[in-house]
């Protein structure tokens, strides 16, 4: 199965170890993922290199109970979609807080962690995971 | 007129989890119930298009057009299956639609399929969830429900949409799905039930989720001088559209609606010239019951926002002045994934040829069915009538 392969997280490792994703000089936009085409520009864009700041709010989120094998160790977990200061959004999991204190438009910030353990003998998995702005700093 | 699409015959196997018997077995189920329906001969068949989303993973098993045409005894002619997620089923009776209306093909069988039984619930889940942007959604631990459960939540902040709303879905698709008799749960479910199920992805309940299924589909569709020449009651394909949005849930504008549902719909009831109220009958790819209620609004029944209003006053239930889902839907008819877009239109042509006994709707003449795949990346709306 594709998702025990090696290949497939090593090569979107810098994307995923410090969101790192593009700006199209064409028309400003931030995009994360990255993109491959800008969808606005297409054959017009220019698509650069953009390191996230990583901070955000939720957009919105659900509380997950019943996951896949690789996941089971974490439940219950959050999992969210992230607004970026800069204007893209992206799924990720909420950590660091109590699942039921979750809120849509909460104060979030990137942190690196394990993502998930493909089994016994698969790859380890990291990247981003977010958490509550207010935990880490005292302020939002 | 002169070249429209006629649906001429139908055909279902029992939908369930039907562990004693085989893909080639429900899909064979099925087509031979649509040719003995139509009362074509196999010889007159002259292609074959099956929708099916991953039997390579659910069975082990690719190349269902070829499949199809041995387990029938169709002999040496063309066949090929199509994948659009959850909307396979969808795009093989489009992929039909334009063959015939471009005159390359005269009959054709179609055929939507899954068998989803004969993995465990995980690897069912895992399957499912490469319907969505596996690289970027389910990579991070998004699993289909917990996608689903994120437009829920948005759509009861930005509108006031409960979970209730969210219930009484499952309470009228099971409802329906009581007096259908291929249906995968031919039971009523009590309110207080769905409410109390266990949570998947809160806000998303196991009733507020289709389930596995196992079962297939089957339609004859062909030009109108065939369907002449075989039916009194050809059901005619006025309209057939599709659109796409992106594969990631994430990189949409708003998540409380599917923008391709919106495009695709409008262009349908365009082309057939008809507008939402002409529509009689309508069977809307309720994955999750949020789906629903989204789709209520994105095809226009009612305004954005007012969908968990409308299933709450009666306004979709069989009786209401637009019924949703009299088969059950996917909730309670089932939902072998690639199966689903065919069972729908199979439920509007049986609807509308008044074949359905307790959940017809009366006088039927227009229906509409809307297939989507994974958070709504694909969505394809075809809209039946009769003469
Ligand atoms: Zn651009």
């Amino acid at each position: 199965m594709a998702e025990k392969g090696v290949a497939g997280v090593w090569r979107k490792i810098r994307a995923i170890y410090n969101i790192q994703g593009n700006q199209c000089k064409t028309c400003g936009n931030y995009y994360f993922p990255p993109r491959l085409v800008c969808p606005t520009c297409r054959r017009k864009g220019q698509l650069e290199i953009h390191k996230f700041k990583g901070l955000g709010k939720i957009y919105s989120f659900a509380i997950v109970r019943q996951a896949p094998d690789h996941f089971k160790r974490q439940m219950p977990y959050v999992i969210a979609q992230v607004e970026l200061d800069e204007g893209p959004r992206l799924t990720a999991q909420i950590v660091n807080v109590d699942v039921d204190k979750v809120e849509i438009g909460m104060r979030v910030r990137a942190c690196f962690r394990k993502i998930s353990e493909q089994g016994h003998e698969g790859i380890i998995v990291y990247g981003y995971k977010f958490e509550p702005t207010m935990e880490v700093t005292g302020h939002d | 007129m002169g070249n429209r699409v006629a649906i001429i015959g139908v055909g279902m196997s029992k939908f369930g989890e039907l562990w004693e018997k085989n893909l080639r077995e429900i899909t064979l189920e099925a087509g031979m119930m649509a040719i003995f329906d139509s009362q074509i001969s196999g010889k007159d068949i002259d292609a074959i298009c099956v929708g099916n989303m991953s039997a390579g993973r659910f069975t082990g098993q690719e190349h269902l057009g070829a499949l199809a045409a041995d387990v029938g005894g169709l002999g040496n002619l063309p066949a090929y299956s199509v994948e659009a997620a959850c909307a396979s089923g969808g795009a093989a009776v489009r992929q039909a639609y334009m063959s015939i209306k471009s005159g390359e093909h005269d009959a054709m069988l179609v055929f939507g399929c899954e068998k989803m039984s004969d993995v465990n619930q995980t690897e069912a889940m895992n399957t499912i969830s490469v319907a969505s942007d596996w690289e970027w959604e389910g990579l991070f631990g998004a699993t289909f429900p917990a996608l689903f459960g994120m437009m829920a939540r948005r759509h009861m902040m930005e509108y006031g949409t409960t979970e209730e709303q969210l219930s009484l879905v499952t309470v009228k698709n099971h409802a329906n799905a009581a007096h259908n008799p291929f249906a995968q749960f031919q039971r009523p479910v009590p309110l207080k039930v769905v409410m109390g199920s266990g949570l998947l992805a809160d806000p998303i309940r196991i009733l507020h989720s289709s389930p596995v299924t196992d079962g297939a589909a089957a339609l004859v569709m062909c030009n109108e001088d065939v369907a002449k020449k075989y039916s009194d009651t050809p059901i005619y394909i006025d309209a057939s559209t599709q659109g796409s949005d992106t594969l990631a849930l994430h990189d949409r504008e708003s998540i409380t609606e599917m923008k391709a549902v919106k495009i695709s719909a409008r262009q349908a009831l365009e082309k057939a010239k008809l507008s939402i109220n002409d529509i009689d009958v309508f069977e809307l790819h309720d994955s999750f019951t949020i789906s629903e209620i989204m789709l209520t609004e994105d095809v226009g029944i009612v305004e954005k926002g007012q969908g968990g209003k409308a299933v709450e006053e009666g306004l979709t239930e069989l009786g209401g002045k637009f019924p949703v889902n009299p088969s059950g839907g996917l909730k309670a008819r089932g939902h072998p994934v690639g199966a689903t877009g065919v069972a729908q239109v199979v439920e509007i042509a049986l609807q509308l040829r008044g074949e359905c006994e307790k959940r017809q709707v009366d006088g039927a003449e227009k229906g509409m069915a809307v297939n989507t795949g994974g958070t709504g990346a694909t969505s394809i709306v075809h809209i039946l009538g009769r003469d």
